[in-house]
């Protein structure tokens, strides 16, 4: 495979493409445990959810 | 399983946390196949290798239109039906819709240097498209500013239906005006211009990335409603507090 006289065009692109899905990645699995850790903290803590009560 | 039990927020994680593993391996499976394909496609006889841009470009491109479409109809949820998860849905979709349309602008910028002599027009093409990357960044403006998230959500849900104007004017600026960028070369009346060799990678590269934004908008949504589990578990805490106190 040859990328040709134009290759920083090329690699720039796909780096740019890589770097911003991965930044996304990395916000979603971030943000999720996030989310689960201060919701366990929560639970821990004895706070409940309306549905989640039994009487 | 009925449709409507999607509306409840406990199936729908259940049924998210099923499929997230599938569509994971999925997307990576059609991104190895893809890339291959791509990395491996001849060059174009006008354009040489640059042409390998376009296996990034075309999908963020379609992916940044796909996104505003599926806000546009989770705003009809949120405006008309108030659907439980429609403002989940189009909240989620708006930080990847916006981080594809940057990805379609710059991966533009680059090939456009090397094939037009220039980084950037103000054509009808480029402008439309940059319209739509400020109308996302005013959604999620609205989103993260709004002090009530349901007003925050009825704002951006307006403007999700009002921004889907942009979507016509994307497509069309082609044809209606006389633009630097080219015309519709794949999905066109008369089939697709394009040769197979570079074709096949194009649409393989184009179906992992679509795969790649669904699993993305899943798991967005799932985060989303565990945020909106906390708040609630927070304004419960804070009121018997408040209770206590009095």
């Amino acid at each position: 495979m040859t990328i040709g006289p134009h290759a920083d065009f090329i690699i720039a692109a796909y780096a740019v493409t890589i770097f911003v899905v991965a930044a996304l990645v990395a916000w979603v699995v971030l943000d999720y445990s996030a989310q689960r850790r201060i919701l366990g903290d929560l639970e821990e803590r004895g706070v409940t959810r309306r549905s989640q009560r039994k009487d | 399983m009925p449709v409507i039990d999607l509306a409840n927020p406990t199936r729908f994680l259940s049924i998210v946390n099923r499929v997230l593993p599938w569509l994971i391996a999925a997307t990576l499976l059609l991104f190895v196949i893809g890339l291959y394909r791509a990395m491996n496609a001849p060059d174009d006889y006008q354009q040489g290798a640059t042409v390998k841009i376009m296996f990034l470009h075309v999908p963020a491109a379609w992916l940044g239109m796909f996104g505003w479409g599926l806000m546009s109809v989770a705003a009809l949820g949120t405006l008309v039906w108030r659907h439980p998860l429609a403002d989940v849905a189009g909240k989620a979709a708006a930080p990847i819709g916006a981080a594809f349309t940057f990805i379609c602008l710059v991966t533009g910028s680059l090939w456009g240097r090397p094939t037009w002599g220039t980084y950037w027009v103000w054509d009808a093409r480029l402008t439309s498209m940059l319209v739509l990357l400020l109308l996302y960044l005013g959604v999620l403006a609205l989103y993260w500013t709004a002090e009530e998230p349901s007003r925050g959500a009825r704002a951006a849900a307006v403007l999700s239906l009002v921004g889907a104007v942009n979507l016509p004017i994307i497509k069309f600026s082609v044809d209606w005006w006389n633009t630097l960028h080219q015309p519709a070369s794949v999905f066109r009346m008369g089939g697709s211009t394009i040769a197979p060799a570079l074709l096949t990678p194009l649409l393989i590269m184009t179906l992992a990335f679509t795969l790649l934004f669904l699993t993305l908008h899943l798991a967005v949504m799932r985060n989303e409603i565990l945020r909106r589990r906390v708040r609630s578990m927070r304004l419960l805490q804070a009121q018997k507090l408040a209770e206590a106190g009095a």
